[in-house]
């Protein structure tokens, strides 16, 4: 009986952890747009926090566009020759990476590249009493810290989304046009009139800011809740990576069937 | 008023726990005080409260006439404006140079033209004998010049209080005596009112005016050094000549030798 009693309360202390874990990432985000005038007010702040995690982020999201587009080139091509209809291939590369695979797979590579960054980089901030000492100077280290790295996240992910499926067409057409040979006029005619503006590029886009926004706050918040110890920063960055996956991958599937359904 | 700080039948501890049982402490205004006490005792918890970074369970913290964690965030700032706090480790922005760290409360609480910021930056670092090292970063010093920057960070704005957490911890004699020098320096070039929280015997009892010796939770004993070197307190006593045993024991509480070894 006992044993039963214990299972049950340790279901709902977990679910009440989690749950003011929640609470404490959205009171964090609340804090963040209240404090958000300050960091505008210092743009230099947001700017420098834009190159560590936007542009320090291009090269390894440009060359996995780069293969993630000539894988698609490779396996799309072979099976539309099936049915005769290899010139789709331009449509088919286009189409998932504007819709899927740019956001996703962006927002999965900012994750490991520039989340946990920022979480090991605050989360370290905090065990060595730099947010404190911020904190006695007066100083909100929400404002100082991290709202200029909430709106660097927020403007770089969609940037680096885009990219991302410029650079992936760039690979698919390198293996279909230039390597196997597809008629180069209609891979690109067909991507022109079968890739909708509205529809697939601007969901695209909406779909690359939620994730922008769920991947930083997630980072910010592990950083930030992190014990000032070594063992609590490396798990807090740990989680930053599979919260942010795992989270990135359930959005995805509820916005398309949202946006594509 | 002569007490800038008051701490007034407080008590304190973390969830169900006590770590400070009714405590009461004076801070006169022009003074060097000292905190001590064994390690864990509660000593950088005083100043945390005093930060208001944490708040007590009852009593009161007063800061110039002001009880700290009263106050909403406007107003606890508004506190924090008027002290200056030394880290264990010196807390310094490694993101930031030196110069940078020392400019950084300039830059978040006054609208100063860069040239006079670099004026009072050059003339905080020189005060502590770093002027030459404003364009190093924070991973380039060593332990102690670390702490003289954080020093110099600490007196930026001329704060009317100064809280030192452990300044002396891990620093070789040479740096020891060179932070003992500026704590008393510093404390009466600016009029403030320092707290020091520390360990260290010989160093303290060299220039601090009054001392509060914290034991269980409660004060100990507390009055300038003179008098506490002529205590026949045991917890003094034990203290000041660093003796292994006595009031302090040297065992940590555990159950009989039998039990442990299941004899």
């Amino acid at each position: 009986m006992n044993k039963i009693l214990n299972f049950i309360e340790g279901i709902g202390s977990t679910f009440r952890r989690k749950m003011a874990r929640l609470g404490a990432g959205t009171r964090l985000f609340f804090l963040v747009l209240i404090y958000s005038g300050d960091s505008f007010k210092r743009i230099h702040l947001t700017i420098r926090e834009i190159y560590f995690t936007g542009v320090l982020s291009l090269i390894i999201i440009v060359v996995s566009a780069f293969f993630v587009g000539m894988v698609l080139g490779l396996q799309g091509y072979y099976t539309l020759e099936k049915y005769g209809s290899s010139e789709a291939i331009g449509v088919l590369v286009a189409l998932a990476l504007v819709r899927e695979l740019g956001p996703v797979v962006t927002a999965l590579l900012f994750a490991g590249r520039a989340g946990t960054a920022i979480t090991a980089e605050i989360g370290l901030m905090k065990a060595t009493e730099q947010l404190s000492a911020m904190e006695v100077m007066a100083v909100s280290p929400v404002a100082r810290i991290i709202a200029p790295r909430f709106w660097a996240g927020m403007i770089s992910m969609p940037i680096l989304a885009t990219i991302f499926s410029m650079v992936g067409i760039l690979g698919g057409y390198f293996i279909a046009v230039l390597v196997i040979g597809v008629d180069e006029g209609s891979f690109w005619s067909q991507m022109q009139a079968n890739v909708d503006f509205s529809n697939d590029i601007v969901d695209g886009a909406i779909k690359s800011i939620v994730f922008g926004f769920a991947c930083t706050i997630i980072a910010l918040f592990e950083g930030f809740d992190a014990p000032p110890t070594a063992e609590g920063v490396s798990r807090a960055t740990t989680r930053t990576v599979v919260i942010s996956s795992l989270a990135v991958l359930g959005l995805d599937f509820i916005l398309t069937s949202f946006m594509f359904v | 008023m002569d007490e800038l700080i008051t701490i007034d039948d407080l008590s304190f501890g973390y969830g169900s726990s006590s770590l400070h049982k009714n405590i009461n402490m004076k801070f006169s205004r022009g003074k060097v005080s000292a905190i001590m006490g064994g390690s864990g005792c509660g000593k950088t918890t005083i100043l945390k409260l005093i930060a208001g970074q944490l708040i007590p369970k009852s009593g009161k913290v007063i800061v110039d006439g002001q009880v700290v964690h009263e106050q909403d965030r406007d107003g606890l700032y508004n506190v924090r404006r008027k002290m200056g706090m030394l880290f264990q480790h010196g807390a310094l922005f490694t993101d930031l140079s030196v110069y940078e760290n020392v400019a950084f409360p300039m830059r978040e609480h006054t609208n100063l033209p860069e040239n006079i910021i670099k004026d009072l930056v050059l003339l905080k670092l020189n005060a502590v004998g770093l002027r030459g090292a404003q364009k190093k970063m924070p991973s380039e010093l060593s332990g102690g010049m670390a702490r003289r920057v954080a020093l110099a960070r600490a007196i930026a704005l001329d704060p009317d209080i100064i809280m030192y957490d452990e300044p002396f911890a891990g620093l070789d004699p040479i740096s020891m005596a060179v932070i003992c020098d500026l704590i008393r320096s510093l404390n009466d070039a600016l009029g403030a009112t320092s707290i020091i929280v520390t360990h260290d015997v010989a160093e303290t009892f060299s220039f601090a005016d009054y001392i509060y010796f914290l034991a269980d939770g409660k004060i100990a004993a507390e009055g300038t050094p003179k008098q506490l070197l002529a205590s026949r307190l045991p917890f003094v006593r034990q203290f000041i000549h660093s003796e292994k045993d006595g009031p302090v024991p040297f065992h940590v509480e555990a159950p009989s030798y039998k039990v442990d070894l299941q004899l």
